[in-house]
């Protein structure tokens, strides 16, 4: 039998079409169903107070600071390294056989499993480091973790600096060093910023690789070598034992929100770079 | 003077940059001298086709969890792929520009909620579903296929987006003036030429499919047992791992990290198929 093409268009648009609405339907109701059943307990009190009662009780405040502590310890420590690793793939040399191993080693770090990176941070910081379950050795772990989004955004805005800014720099008598941080870093700023807010997004949303290297201790932190739980891996516990569904729920929707902003933030500095490269 | 600086100054980034190397090479010995202990003592067959998990008796094989992986990742597979690709395609190609400049970030969005939210969404609407409708615990390899299918929608698509954009015009508009229609175009024209790009979006997913931990254990009913059928629990080699490293200590613990060397070792192959294709193309 064959089909006329006539046909074959119609039905093969008809079927696109609909699995596509279906896509954006289904993303619309995951995201609308966590956060309608999350809002109700979502309240100031659930922001500010600490959780009592192993979270059956109380809010989540703790892990919200814990939350901030690994982000923020995280981005410290992967930035300059991404950052510098992209320079040095983009700025310093062509195509040789180093820079394809570092490519090669950041495309594996970027594969490997987040609960093979729970394992690695736990023998590596929690144990043969001596660090213990603590924020520092969550912060060291998800640092790798998030390395090649940061290495790998940053050499795409990098590259995307025209020739002439640095030909300009080169010819005034501008050392590579200078050119580099006076004249490329600036223009590749906001690109450099979205797979830092990329990275971000990746740090608050994981569960495996912190659960292993931070703990799940729920007091507020007191410094980087304490024990904590993230949101992330409060709201696990939390749907995992069955503690309290409503605290999970408000958990989870307010995670999407951070989400949600993450992504629109690192958008809007992608549209202004666009925007400012024209 | 100013040469040696420079020089210096490469060095530094050069310095840098290696650290992308180190991590991966102590990632790697740190895994593999927790794990090859007990692999050599259970011996290779025995852990990898091993039937039994009993870790209180000292019994380790690990083939019920590597048939779960397998299982779960192919029925994923099978949903994602066809519906990722038909939204590349509508993106390219029948997307008006308004609905793309709103799908296209929705779908990022997809890549970043947490896979937590996925599986516990998973375990309150999809797991009930299939229980009432079809029968069986409802935790099963169907309902992880599922969530893992729109887990790596994200990957599949933006990947194939991207090849199938980066075709020339001229492709599309020679076939046009031939007389074929749109379809036909797409169909015998865009994806065969996008191929190589399809390929690699198609291993990457699959990779994050064998990868992901936190979604699948919320949904996936966890028993160490072969499988029967789609509708039965399994266990993963990833959710081996999350739910007993919590409590794991001694030899129960190196057989874990002997689990995540065979999932290294299986992540490590196929994102070298992954980058072969890139490369080649």
């Amino acid at each position: 039998m064959i089909i006329h093409p006539k046909t074959s268009e119609k039905i093969a648009k008809i079927v696109i079409w609909t699995v596509s609405i279906i896509v954006i339907l289904l993303l619309f109701f995951i995201v609308s169903y966590i956060i309608f059943k999350g809002l109700p307990t979502l309240s100031w009190e659930f922001l500010t107070e600490s959780p009592r009662n192993m979270g059956r009780d109380g809010g989540i405040f703790s892990t919200i600071v814990s939350t901030l502590y690994v982000t923020l310890l995280s981005i410290l420590i992967a930035t300059p390294f991404g950052v510098g690793t992209a320079f040095y793939l983009t700025e310093f040399k062509r195509e040789t056989r180093i820079t394809r191993i570092i490519r090669f080693s950041a495309e594996s770090l970027a594969a490997i499993p987040s609960i093979v990176y729970g394992l690695f941070g736990f023998i590596f910081f929690v144990i043969y480091l001596n660090l213990g379950w603590s924020v520092i050795s969550g912060s060291l772990t998800m640092a790798v973790m998030i390395l090649p989004t940061i290495i790998r955004t940053s050499e795409e805005a990098i590259r995307s600096v025209p020739n002439s800014y640095r030909e300009v720099s080169y010819s005034l008598g501008g050392t590579k060093l200078q050119t580099i941080g006076w004249v490329v870093l600036p223009a590749a700023l906001p690109g450099i910023a979205t797979g830092v807010i990329l990275g971000i997004g990746r740090c608050v949303a994981e569960t495996a690789a912190v659960i292993l290297t931070a703990g799940s201790s729920l007091r507020i932190p007191s410094s980087i070598f304490a024990p904590s739980r993230t949101m992330a891996v409060h709201f696990y516990i939390l749907a995992r034992e069955g503690i309290s569904m409503d605290r999970a729920y408000a958990t989870a929707a307010l995670l999407i929100i951070i989400i949600f902003t993450i992504n629109i933030l690192a958008n809007n500095v992608v549209n202004k770079f666009i925007a400012k490269n024209k | 003077m100013k040469i040696k600086k420079d020089n210096l100054i490469e060095f530094i980034f050069f310095l840098i940059a290696l650290t992308t190397l180190t991590v991966l090479a102590v990632i790697t010995i740190f895994i593999f001298e927790e794990g090859l202990p007990l692999i050599n003592k259970v011996g290779v067959l025995n852990f990898i086709f091993g039937m039994k998990w009993a870790p209180s008796q000292g019994i380790y094989g690990i083939f019920p969890m590597i048939v779960g992986t397998l299982s779960v990742t192919f029925g994923a597979a099978i949903i994602g792929v066809p519906v990722a690709l038909c939204c590349a395609i509508f993106l390219t190609e029948f997307a008006p520009k308004q609905v793309r400049l709103f799908m296209r970030p929705a779908i990022q969005l997809l890549a970043g909620i947490p896979s937590v939210v996925y599986g516990f969404w998973g375990l309150t609407f999809i797991v009930p579903l299939i229980r009432v409708y079809l029968g069986g615990p409802g935790l099963s390899i169907l309902a992880g296929s599922i969530i893992l299918a729109i887990m790596i929608l994200p990957t599949i698509i933006s990947i194939s987006e991207v090849s199938l954009l980066s075709l020339p015009s001229l492709y599309k508009q020679g076939s046009l003036a031939l007389g074929a229609t749109h379809w036909q175009t797409i169909f015998h024209l865009l994806l065969p030429s996008a191929k190589t790009g399809i390929m690699a979006a198609i291993v990457l997913g699959i990779g994050r499919a064998i990868g992901e931990t936190m979604a699948v254990i919320m949904v996936l009913g966890n028993a160490v047992a072969l499988p029967q059928s789609i509708l039965d629990p399994a266990r993963t080699l990833t959710t081996n791992i999350g739910i007993e490293m919590g409590y794991a200590s001694g030899e129960h613990q190196q057989a874990l990290f002997a689990t995540g060397i065979v999932l290294f070792v299986l992540i490590m192959i196929i994102n070298s198929i992954a980058q072969y294709i890139v490369r080649k193309r």
